[in-house]
């Protein structure tokens, strides 16, 4: 690591900051908000809000630390410092405007993973849509950023000792931080707290299309920040990561368009939509590795697997996923976390020259499933415990009433 | 007098009112509603869930003529309103006891 500032640098990740922030707010508020019905449209949007400013204060004091502290991390031996970083920077003790992280200050570093902080248990939010009480929300998602979030995110990106770094992980931007873990929590609690009253037999379809489709625009405008931004460099792979990002968008997009119209005789306006977002959240772990090619491929793979998970298996399986937080984000990110062990190698046009595929793919994998597993447990004991705590769940008036008025004392529309 | 009421496909709308005036109708009034016919409604899918949608947009325009316009607008209506297919809507005819205008308070046919 260079110990000299860089300006070019750290022009490109504060504006990246910025984009990843876009990515919640109003990215996610708009998508997820058009999606709900009315009477829920100001819950999913107070849920993002809050979810940004709680998780920034816990990032703040003891989230940055435990994500990121490195005392105790030794390269290639594992102890408890592979699976959480140490406590010397609580309250971003000695991190001021001179502490660097690379060619960037450390205070930048911080501030740009916080939006990463923010956006994960934001997109969990869309798997208990409509139904979950507000104050089991903040306090499961509080629990979740320390349980869940940060030992992953250590293990993955803490740096020389952490487990998965060790192993040689490949996860640019977070397709096991960020996709994996929110998307598994997300399924489980869909589960735990049940279907919405009336699912599935009762129409329950998106409230305001438009919305949704502007929220797709700025989460994909947002995710040349998310991915461009997460090299820390702004450079050649920087322009590379966002290249691939876009063609995995378009890829996707078009994929889940072309098999709804083929299916349905249709090419609907939230199916190419929610390509799009599939093809993003695909692509993000392999954004550092993969050429143009492998964007492509991948954009192919996550369209129609994703597309897959989020009708067919949701169906058959009947949860209540409302959003499809699990079909787009978990299996998108399953899905490009592997291909990455694939695509990544420069036989593949990657731009990994000595990649051995099979061991790389068993690699990814094997991060993935434990990452998987990890979220899935410790998940559903903070839901059990969030349960036992404030109750999970409103009651059957407040839900058929709508969490605006009942949570919140308010109305979307007063038209 | 009678009470004229019509439910046609919204966007036949401006080819009635235009009709209607050239036979001589000087007012009417329509109202925005939803409804269904034998045809029920639509089907409509969002991410591979698929919705039945009975209610359909629908337009309810209203006008009260003289006894001696009565089959004239009747005709112009359902001519300019067929589009021959299915939900083209209904034609209803009520008596009227009594019509006053409000501005001057002239009743009857005069008011019309």
């Amino acid at each position: 690591m260079a110990d000299e500032l860089d300006s070019g640098d750290t022009a490109w990740i504060l504006a990246s900051t910025a984009l990843v922030l876009f990515m919640t707010l109003p990215g996610l508020a708009l998508f997820y908000g058009g999606l709900v019905r009315t009477k829920n449209v100001l819950s999913v949007l107070m849920q993002c809000l809050a979810l940004t400013a709680l998780m920034t204060l816990l990032w703040l004091d003891f989230g940055y630390t435990l994500a990121f502290g490195t005392e105790g991390m030794v390269a290639g031996e594992v102890n408890l410092n592979s699976f959480v970083g140490s406590l010397d920077k609580m309250f971003l003790a000695g991190v001021g405007t001179d502490a660097l992280a690379g060619t960037i200050p450390e205070i930048l570093f911080f501030i740009f993973q916080c939006t990463f902080a923010v956006i994960t248990p934001a997109l969990m939010i869309g798997a208990f849509a409509e139904r979950m009480k507000f104050s089991a929300v903040l306090l499961f998602s509080a629990l979740w950023l320390f349980v869940v979030y940060v030992p992953i995110c250590h293990m993955t990106w803490g740096g020389d000792g952490g487990l998965f770094w060790d192993w040689g992980v490949i996860d640019l931007a977070g397709g096991i931080v960020v996709h994996i873990t929110a998307g598994v929590s997300a399924l489980v609690a869909a589960i735990v707290i049940g279907p919405r009253k009336g699912y599935p037999d009762t129409p329950m379809p998106p409230h305001n299309l438009t919305m949704c489709v502007t929220g797709t625009g700025m989460l994909w405008v947002g995710w040349y920040g998310f991915n461009g931004g997460s090299g820390l460099a702004a450079n050649g792979a920087a322009a590379m990561s966002i290249t691939v990002t876009h063609v995995s968008a378009s890829t996707a997009a078009l994929t889940w368009m072309f098999i709804e119209w083929f299916k349905h005789g249709k090419p609907s306006v939230l199916g190419i939509a929610t390509g799009a977002i599939a093809g993003l959240a695909a692509v993000t772990p392999a954004a550092g590795v993969v050429g143009p090619m492998g964007g492509f491929c991948i954009g192919l793979a996550s369209g129609t697997i994703c597309f897959l998970a989020s009708t067919t298996l949701k169906t058959r399986m009947g949860y209540d996923d409302s959003l499809d937080v699990f079909g787009v984000h978990g299996v998108g990110g399953f899905v490009g976390t592997v291909l990455a062990g694939v695509f990544g190698a420069s036989a593949f046009g990657g731009l990994v020259d000595d990649m051995a595929i099979g061991s790389q793919v068993g690699t990814q994998l094997l991060a993935a499933l434990i990452t998987a597993g990890w979220a899935a447990g410790a998940g559903f004991v903070l839901l059990k415990i969030t349960d036992a705590i404030v109750g999970l769940r409103v009651d059957e008036e407040a839900e058929s009433k709508g969490l605006d008025l009942s949570e919140h004392e308010e109305r979307g529309y007063i038209l | 007098m009678k009470l004229v009421q019509a439910v046609i496909k919204p966007f036949k709308l401006d080819d009635v009112r235009d009709a209607l005036a050239q036979v001589g109708v000087e007012g009417l009034t329509v109202t925005e509603g939803k409804g269904y016919g034998r045809q029920k409604g639509h089907t409509e899918v969002y991410r591979g869930a698929e919705y039945e949608v009975d209610l359909l947009p629908k337009t309810l325009l209203e006008v009260v003529v003289r006894d001696d316009q009565l089959d004239t607008v009747v005709a112009t209506i359902s001519e300019t309103a067929q589009t021959g297919k299915i939900g083209d809507g209904k034609i209803f005819v009520y008596d009227v006891e009594q019509v006053i205008r409000i501005r001057t308070g002239e009743e009857g046919e005069a008011a019309v």
